[in-house]
């Protein structure tokens, strides 16, 4: 579905169960990394009061927002029961070390039009 | 293949185990649940306010049959298993088919006690346990116009309110001469029976039955003493007996119950058992409290974890009959070496009694107003020692000086539109929706879906009591020996004493080690285990920085709008023209929206980009100023008044004492923020008696003082001692600094933590042990050889470059 893939950086840039923010366009977009080595990347704005996700704390497959401590899933942006929302997620593609993000959301998350 | 469970019984300790097994290990086993009524699971002790028409069947089941097919479990409803194979290790159903288990579990739970009198086997004479009941009783309200209910215990009054509402007269009978005498004394007995006489029931006390009488159906009842009463339905609510008939006819061992040990395995290894049929240390429970803690426990061994013990429950009870507030909890009765409080004030309907042994709560009566319960029931099961506030307690937690609460009417009179969480803007009605629309039991559960009391905390007893209030009777608080978080079932004591022990060095050790059940812990988690490892091995290398909260990884304060705050130190309170200027170039050059002065006598900057940080810190250092520390779990400031340098009533030099004890403390990471003070005089200008250590100089020496706080709940200091010198203050300062650090909970603030482990405690420690003050001062110092680095100073250099640039830039 995209092929508008940019080179971000290297997996090592971004600190295990940590994130690295990406200025685009529209808005920050978070990139994580967990514990595993896989890397997400999420708009930067907690669907709850728009605190930025990449200052969290990482843990398992989600990050802790900041600001009020909603859960959000890393892969598909959903905040984790009983809180309801989403953050936009972006694909991500490795080759490598290299990490390509691509600017254009994936489907499924009703917050963003 | 998967091991295969057997769960006879689909009550709701039955399940409420499987739910704990699939939130342990859902992979576990293949479940076979078999129930002999013909419904899913539903809450039982909510039958009441479903008998009192408040609620429908619908909204009090737990697990609808769509449960049962997304676990992929399977339920057989309407089926009895009469015989267990346990040689084969298979059950026998009443349809003659056979079913294998490699784990059984008996959930059957209890049956009503029906007393044999002549006639109880008539029809229109029922027990008071199941929907079934509820419906004939709901029928028999539509048919006849008197009932008599026999027995004045809880369920005997819950079936007898619900009669009422359904439009019928209704005589109680009752053996004795107290109701709910396993649960009330006799003056609350008494008020009891007064409001509920006012309502219209009757009630007959002592009474015994002689026989029911009637041809097909009950006609009446006669008393021994010749009375007759007329009714078209009796009740019997005399009490429940573990239902042990399968379990004693298959040879597993039995006694009043089926005997479990603190594992809740039967003496068959491969049969397990909780709930009302259970039979541990002697006791049977009837409650639901004790159900989920047995449940908790049954579903950590069976998925093999093996570390949880059932050690018994300690309950409380409450009546659910709107209007009518009675609680009671624990031995309400006393002897010889207990002392009662009581407090009544009949014309207000108000009575509290509570039994006191060696200045510990042994159990509580409360009629009237029971707001305070649940705070009750907390002091009696920590065995927390209340001489300290004797004089209040029969008032209530208002009167110890809960600012912003402080006079809470009783639960049930709030309007829903009250505001029950300030932080969150959460009101009564919202909170009683959702703990009715989504069948909330626990705080835990309540928080989580409304929000209340995750905050900062202070409206989680109204939230207890509120929950109390809706789901009713015996819902008490969650268990004693509280877990950090969902991550683990150890507590914060467990896991200090385990990373010191083992020689946890890292984060990552502490969750490997003690078998987390998450790979990589939560926000909740990580950052006490990151506490707990520096705190233990003070060294560098062991501080996690993706594990600490984003203030703290970034050295400032993260803003709602995600911008940032910057706060350097000014030591005791004290700056210079050059420090003054050098704030105010870097908010004219970087543009800083605010300027505003702490309550803890620095300057704050605020609305800065995270970016922008180092470089200003870089400014800020020129100066020589450097990291406040206002971000952080650790000594934020000291606060002086100017003291005898200037004051004409200064004692002391109060300044420089405070510099001085800032100077030693600055950089410490503490279980929370930690904050002091020194004043000058008793006048107490720079309010010393609201911090964590406040010195207060007297002419002869200065006061210590210990465990204070402003914020939510303020709380006044203790005094620690009174010394002479400077010298004195600091050591005495360090040791208990480092005591607080090395033994508190994280995210407690010194004021709780005395509070629970009590000012004798801390004087024994920091004061009469002159050898353990100084090794505690020592270890204190050990660990600020390694912390007094500005973090700024690093950060403005190029330290942790990554934290503060974007990966990419891409606006282009």
């Amino acid at each position: 579905m995209s092929e508008d893939w940019i080179e971000v950086g290297s997996l090592n840039d971004i600190p295990k169960l940590g994130a690295r923010v990406v200025n685009a366009p529209d808005g920050d977009i978070a990139v994580f990394r967990t514990a595993s080595d896989g890397v997400f990347a999420l708009r930067d704005e907690c669907p709850h009061k728009q605190g930025p996700l990449s200052q969290g704390i990482v843990h398992g497959d989600r990050v802790s927002c900041p600001l009020h401590d909603w859960k959000i899933m890393l892969d598909s942006g959903n905040a984790v029961a009983p809180d309801k929302g989403c953050a936009a997620s972006y694909p991500i593609k490795r080759d490598g070390e290299t990490i390509f993000l691509s600017l254009t959301p994936n489907e499924g998350c009703p917050n963003e039009e | 293949m998967k091991e295969r469970l057997i769960v006879i019984g689909n009550g709701m300790a039955g399940m409420r185990t499987v739910e704990e097994i699939l939130k342990l290990d859902a992979e576990a086993y293949d479940i076979t649940v078999f129930g002999a009524e013909p419904y899913g699971n539903y809450n039982r002790i909510m039958l009441s306010p479903v008998l009192a028409g408040d609620k429908t069947i619908d909204e009090i089941m737990i697990n609808d049959e769509q449960w049962y097919v997304d676990n992929s479990i399977t339920l057989h409803k309407g089926k009895t298993i009469i015989d267990i194979d346990r040689k084969g290790r298979k059950v026998i159903v009443d349809d003659g088919s056979e079913h294998e288990y490699d784990r059984l579990l008996i959930a059957t739970g209890s049956n009503p006690f029906m007393i044999p009198l002549p006639g109880h086997e008539l029809d229109g004479v029922i027990a008071f346990r199941d929907i079934n009941d509820v419906d004939m009783m709901i029928d028999a309200a539509k048919n006849h116009e008197h009932a008599v209910v026999i027995g004045g215990g809880l369920l005997g009054l819950e079936a007898a309110n619900g009669l009422m509402q359904q439009g019928m007269k209704v005589t109680v009978l009752h053996i004795v001469d107290t109701l709910m005498e396993r649960q009330m004394d006799s003056v609350a007995g008494k008020m009891l029976r007064k409001s509920l006489e006012e309502r219209g029931m009757e009630i007959l006390m002592p009474a015994s039955t002689k026989e029911i009488v009637g041809d097909a159906c009950v006609e009446k009842v006669v008393l021994e003493d010749g009375r007759e009463i007329d009714c078209g339905i009796v009740v019997m609510a005399v009490g429940i007996r573990p239902n042990i008939e399968l379990a004693e006819k298959v040879g597993i061992h039995c006694e009043r119950g089926i005997v479990v040990n603190d594992t809740m395995q039967t003496f068959d290894p491969r049969v397990y058992s909780v709930g009302e049929c259970v039979q541990h240390r002697g006791e049977t429970y009837g409650l639901v409290a004790p159900l989920f803690e047995m449940a908790k426990v049954c579903a950590n061994h069976l998925v093999q974890h093996g570390i949880a013990l059932y050690e018994g429950s300690v309950t409380s009870t409450k009546l659910k009959v709107t209007g009518i507030d009675l609680f009671s909890a624990g031995d309400f009765t006393g002897n010889d070496e207990t002392e009662e409080l009581v407090f009544q004030d009949a014309s207000r309907g108000v009575y509290r009694k509570l039994v006191l042994e060696d200045n510990k709560v042994k159990g509580a009566v409360m009629y009237g107003d029971t707001i305070d319960g649940s705070w009750y029931f907390d002091l009696m099961r920590d065995e927390t020692d209340v001489s300290d506030f004797r004089e209040k307690i029969l008032f209530g937690q208002s009167h110890l000086g809960d600012s912003g609460h402080g006079d809470e009417n009783r639960i049930a009179m709030m309007a829903d539109t009250a505001e029950i969480c300030g932080c969150n803007g959460v009101s009564k009605g919202d909170i009683v929706n959702s703990i009715n629309i989504n069948k909330l039991l626990t705080l835990e559960e309540v928080r989580a879906h409304t929000k209340a009391s995750s905050s900062c905390g202070s409206c989680t007893g109204l939230v207890e009591s509120l929950l109390a209030h809706t789901v009713g009777g015996d819902y008490s608080v969650a268990p004693h020996l509280k877990p950090i978080c969902a991550c683990t079932e150890h507590t914060h004591d467990e896991v200090r004493a385990a990373i010191k022990t083992n020689e946890l060095r890292s984060v990552r050790g502490a969750i490997d080690f003690l078998e987390w059940k998450t790979p990589d812990g939560c926000s909740k988690c990580r950052p006490a285990l990151n506490y707990y490892v520096m705190c233990q091995y003070p060294d560098a290398e062991s501080d996690d920085g993706q594990s600490r909260f984003i203030n703290e990884r970034v050295h400032a304060n993260i803003q709602k709008d995600a911008t940032y705050s910057v706060i350097p130190r000014m030591w005791g309170g004290g700056t210079t023209p050059t420090e003054l200027r050098a704030i105010a170039d870097v908010a004219d050059k970087y543009k800083v929206k605010t300027v505003h002065v702490t309550g803890g006598q620095r300057i704050g900057l605020y609305g800065l980009t995270k970016q922008e940080l180092p470089e200003i810190w870089g400014d800020l250092n020129k100066a020589g100023l450097v990291s406040g520390h206002a971000y952080g779990k650790a000594l934020r400031t000291v606060k002086t008044c100017v003291g005898k340098e200037w004051c004409r009533f200064g004692t002391q030099d109060s300044t420089q004492l405070g510099v001085d004890l800032e100077k030693m403390t600055w950089g410490s990471w503490t279980p929370h923020k930690y904050k002091m003070a020194a004043s000058g005089c008793p006048r107490n200008c720079a309010e010393a008696t609201i911090k964590d250590f406040g010195v207060v100089c007297v002419d002869s020496g200065y006061e210590l003082h210990i465990g204070g706080n402003g914020g939510i709940k303020v709380r006044v200091t203790d005094l620690l001692c009174t010394v002479k010198t400077p010298e004195e203050v600091l050591e005495y300062g360090a040791a208990f600094m480092q005591i607080y650090r090395e033994e508190a909970h994280y995210l407690e603030r010194t004021a709780p933590w005395i509070e629970r482990v009590g000012l004798a405690y801390v004087k024994e420690h920091v004061v009469d042990d002159e050898a353990n003050r100084k090794s505690l001062a020592e270890r204190f110092h050990y660990s600020q050889s390694f912390a007094q680095d500005d973090p700024w100073e690093a950060r403005a250099k190029g330290a942790e470059k990554h934290e503060f640039e974007a990966l990419k830039n891409i606006n282009a």
